[in-house]
């Protein structure tokens, strides 16, 4: 069984519209995106190519293109455009102007566990 | 004795309008006919058949030779009436030499041929009407086409098979045609109208809009409110058009069909009354008792027709009353309507396409899914005017409605509608697997589903060159988009390469229109009235580059459209850092700078500094959150380095110390980069003044490159480059004055922010266009948009802001955030 917790990012006027923003929860950088049409999602900023920031990509179609090589990552699944690569993705919410993620530590952690 | 009959013309009209006499007197005259052309009648209508190779010219003949003979006509083929004697009641004709158009103005004889000559009682001028020619620069070049005959078709046709690209002057109903004959050469085809809209005289906007769709989706390109200046030409033929706005457009060939005028050289020589056309009363009589005309080359009550019924109409009553069955008939003129299919698409229309008249009844019925729309003006109770697209399967009806004057049914709805029960909806989809969808080719419906479902193909021309369906007369292809539609919900159109950016199908040039004229000012507006409900990133950036360009002043700057560098004013580089370059003119620095540049990178970490190639100081591995603060530490303004815009100054150290210098290049190179600075353009722009020949500042490889010579004169040279690509500017011009170097710079500079595709470098841009096209337009100023131009880019200039001043006021909260730490307060633990 997976544990998660439900997290508060705090305002989310913080993430400016149609961008994304990281935040820094335990170890781990969460990029959380506000999509114009007032969509929000969280995926993990670690782009598996070479470490890029996606937090820092452009988002459209859902999916956001990293900065670096441009590779593309499906925002609600986590899914990439290159064969084998897949970020980890976190639901995420506002309630009444206030974001929220639901984290689960990585895999890897949890064998540890 | 018979009394003699002659006929100038032998096309449609005249041909026709033997056949109705012979019809209503076998004996009445001995006729002689003359035609231009080295044939009998052919069915002009359907020359784009001949040319879309469906029909082969036999086909379409409605007389062939034999029926002269076999009617005792003497026919004179291929001979060109010069002049009538009316006082001896002759007609002089001459055999045109081989090559001669039969539609020219001019006419060239055979050498040696004598004139031939024919006694008339009664003559009928028929000589119908020659493509109008606009007035374009380089229209006589080869490769360039009018449309009107069956030989035009095979010159067309024959030159075509070296070709990729072809465009049509004129979206008219002809230009169409020729457009869709041209679309089965595999040819990538555009049609270029000068109105806002194809076929101006029959559709109104809206239904042009829809009929446009159906256009692009069969992969014909159009380009409206799209005036040619100019064919230029390339290796001896026509290579590319110039478009009043500066654009430009590649093509192999071109065709000009920009409508028609009355041929009426004859009859003004014989002093027969001619305005537009040959002047005739309601008995076809011209003012000679003894002339008569029908056809394209007449003017009847201020009318002229281009179309094949008010000819039939007006020749019914010439043989009534040349053969005396009825010596009162009377023409009194024309209702037109049009019954047409361009490129398979259905259309009808007839009498006016707008009113202005408050009375007036207007009925629109509109069904965008499939491609439908009818449209109704209904005045005094009767049809004043009606469009049918896409479904027109009450035309019939309603054109004898129309043509009779008939009164209308009380419920309009029957008019547009007919019965439910005559009412036919037809989709490919319901068809079987063996049901044969493209008939030239026999294609059948399996074939194209399993070219959609296994081959990807997700576009008519990628199922055409997958299986060849909707290769041959093209009439399928919307059938084939339904069945792409039907398969995977949406038909993408090839025309997409052409786009300035994927998500919005139009081309730069109709962009900008589009853009300017309906005052969309950010990219999320743009993509809102613009986009197919797309918003991918390429789209964005793309589009934010240009409505800066566009909008220096008013562009309303939404970072999310923009890349992470234009968000933060700085490159960022493979571990997440950025890098911070501060401007330094012509690179020309001081202690002083250097002291805060040192300081700024000792304070904020820097990983590296390192000279860049451009001149410049580059500070490596900056923290995004640090950027505000290093950039008011160094207080320089921002070097670009990370923007598609104008960059760097390159510059050697000129007159001031050099042996060699021959003009101050370090003045005019701090000039030209203080005046350009970050203005953004489709790329980057590097530039270089070197003070003489030895180029030390390799301003031969630049974008642009500005070199010293003896004189005092400066060289302009565009399109350099020494990155990926290697290339030797092209030379634009020599001056004498630094203040011309500027003048001339800015023109090519805002000639290619117009007219270069994004990310397209100037090195491709100058190579595209060509240097002495440029030259036409940047220096002798060919289409008269110079002074635009500097106009343009000085609003350019005079709205730059160093974009680093948003240290001191951030244009969105939180815009230079690092990660914020989060504590995990483990507010709530889910058992998941």
């Amino acid at each position: 069984m997976e544990k998660s917790w439900r997290i508060n990012l705090g305002p989310i006027e913080k993430v400016p519209l149609g961008q994304g923003l990281c935040y820094q929860v335990e170890e781990e950088g969460i990029a959380v995106f506000r999509s114009r049409d007032g969509l929000v999602t969280a995926i993990e900023n670690r782009c598996p190519h070479s470490n890029g920031p996606l937090s820092e990509g452009i988002i459209g179609n859902g999916e956001v293109v990293c900065p670096l090589h441009g590779h593309k990552f499906d925002l609600k699944t986590g899914m990439g455009s290159a064969p084998n690569e897949t970020v980890r993705t976190f639901p995420a919410w506002v309630e009444e102007g206030t974001l929220f993620i639901e984290y689960h530590p990585a895999l890897v952690e949890l064998v540890k566990l | 004795m018979k009394k003699k009959l002659v006929v100038i013309g032998n096309g449609m009209a005249g041909a026709r309008a033997v056949d109705e006499i012979l019809k209503r007197d076998r004996d009445a005259f001995e006729i002689v006919m003359f035609g231009a052309e080295p044939y009998g009648n052919y069915n002009r209508i359907l020359l784009s058949n001949v040319l879309n190779q469906t029909q082969a010219p036999d086909d379409i003949f409605i007389n062939p030779l034999q029926w002269y003979t076999d009617n005792d006509i003497t026919l004179h083929v291929g001979v060109k009436v010069t002049h009538i004697d009316r006082a001896q009641k002759k007609v002089f004709g001459l055999k045109l030499s081989k090559g001669t158009p039969p539609y020219g103005s001019e006419v060239a004889g055979e050498k040696g041929a004598d004139l031939i000559e024919a006694d008339y009682d009664e003559l009928i001028v028929a000589t119908g009407a020659r493509p109008f020619v606009p007035r374009i620069k380089g229209s006589d070049l080869p490769g360039v086409f009018l449309f009107r005959t069956i030989d035009d078709c095979d010159l067309i046709a024959d030159y075509a098979k070296n070709c990729k690209k072809a465009a049509v002057i004129g979206g008219g109903l002809l230009g169409l045609e020729a457009a869709r004959g041209l679309m089965t050469h595999d040819l990538e085809v555009s049609v270029i109208e000068a109105a806002d809209q194809l076929m101006p005289s029959q559709l109104d906007r809206e239904a042009a809009k829809i009929l446009e769709g159906a256009m692009g989706a069969m992969g014909l390109r159009v380009l409206t409110r799209t005036f040619s200046t100019q064919l230029v030409e390339k290796n001896g033929k026509v290579g590319r058009l110039v478009f009043n706005d500066g654009s430009l457009l590649e093509t192999d060939l071109v065709v000009i069909s920009a409508g028609i005028v009355p041929i009426v050289e004859v009859a003004d020589k014989s002093h027969l009354k001619v305005n537009r056309g040959i002047l005739v009363d309601d008995q076809m009589r011209t003012n000679d008792p003894h002339i008569y005309a029908v056809g394209e080359c007449i003017e009847h009550r201020g009318k002229t027709y281009g179309l094949v019924d008010p000819i039939w109409q007006q020749v019914a009553v010439l043989a009534d009353i040349l053969t005396g069955v009825n010596e009162d008939a009377e023409y009194i003129g024309s209702k037109t309507g049009t019954k047409l299919k361009v490129m398979g698409v259905d259309l009808t229309s007839m009498g006016e396409k707008e009113t202005d008249e408050t009375d007036d009844e207007i009925l629109v019925y509109r069904d965008p899914s499939r491609g439908v729309y009818k449209k109704l003006i209904v005045r005094d109770n009767k049809i004043h005017g009606a469009i049918l697209l896409g479904d027109t399967e009450l035309s019939d009806s309603l054109m004898q409605l129309f043509q009779n004057e008939k009164p209308l049914p009380e419920n309009r709805g029957e008019i547009l509608f007919g019965s439910i029960e005559g009412a036919r909806l037809f989709n490919a989809a319901d068809l079987p697997n063996s049901a044969q969808i493209c008939n030239c080719n026999g294609v059948c419906k399996g074939d194209i589903l399993s070219a959609i479902d296994n081959d990807n193909c997700t576009s008519v021309a990628a199922i055409g060159t997958k299986t060849r369906a909707g290769q041959g007369c093209g009439s399928c292809r919307g059938f084939i988009a339904q069945l792409i539609e039907s398969r995977i919900g949406k038909v993408s159109y090839d025309a997409s390469e052409h786009y300035y950016v994927p998500g919005i199908p139009l081309e730069k040039s109709q962009l900008v229109r589009e853009v300017r004229s309906r005052g969309l000012k950010s990219v999320s507006a743009t993509l809102q009235v613009l986009g197919e409900g797309e918003e991918d990133p390429t789209t964005k950036t793309g589009l934010a580059s240009l409505l800066k360009t566009l909008w220096p002043k008013d562009y309303e700057d939404e970072r999310d459209a923009r890349f992470i560098n234009d968000r933060v004013h700085a490159n960022i580089q493979k571990d997440g850092t950025f890098s911070v370059v501060p401007r330094i003119m012509g690179g020309v620095t001081s202690p002083d700078e250097l002291l805060r540049i040192a300081q700024a990178a000792v304070k904020y970490k820097a990983k590296m500094v390192k000279f860049t190639g451009g001149q410049r100081i580059d500070l490596l591995g900056i923290k995004k959150e640090d950027l505000p603060a290093i950039w008011k530490d160094i207080g320089l303004p921002s070097g670009h380095a990370y923007t598609k815009a104008f960059r760097t100054v390159k510059s050697c150290v000129g007159t001031d110390f050099c042996r060699f210098g021959l003009g101050d290049s370090i003045s005019l190179a701090q000039e030209i980069e203080r005046r350009f600075q970050g203005v953004e353009s489709p790329h980057k722009v590097k530039m270089a003044v070197t003070g003489c020949p030895r180029n030390c500042a390799e301003a031969y490889v630049k974008d642009v490159g500005i070199v010293a010579i003896e004189g005092g004169c400066w060289e302009i040279y565009i399109g350099g480059a020494a990155g990926s690509t290697i290339r030797k500017g092209d030379l634009l011009c020599t001056v004498d004055r630094p203040e011309a170097v500027i003048q001339y710079t800015s023109r090519f500079l805002e000639y290619y922010r117009q007219h270069a595709k994004y990310l397209e470098r100037t090195y491709g841009f100058v190579e595209r266009i060509g240097i002495d096209l440029l030259k036409g337009i940047l220096i002798e100023d060919s289409l008269g948009i110079c002074a635009n131009l500097e106009e343009k880019m000085q609003e350019a200039v005079d709205a730059y802001k160093d974009p680093w001043k948003e240290a001191e006021d951030p244009l969105y909260p939180f815009q230079f955030d690092g990660p914020g730490l989060i504590e995990v307060l483990q507010e709530a633990e889910n058992n998941g």
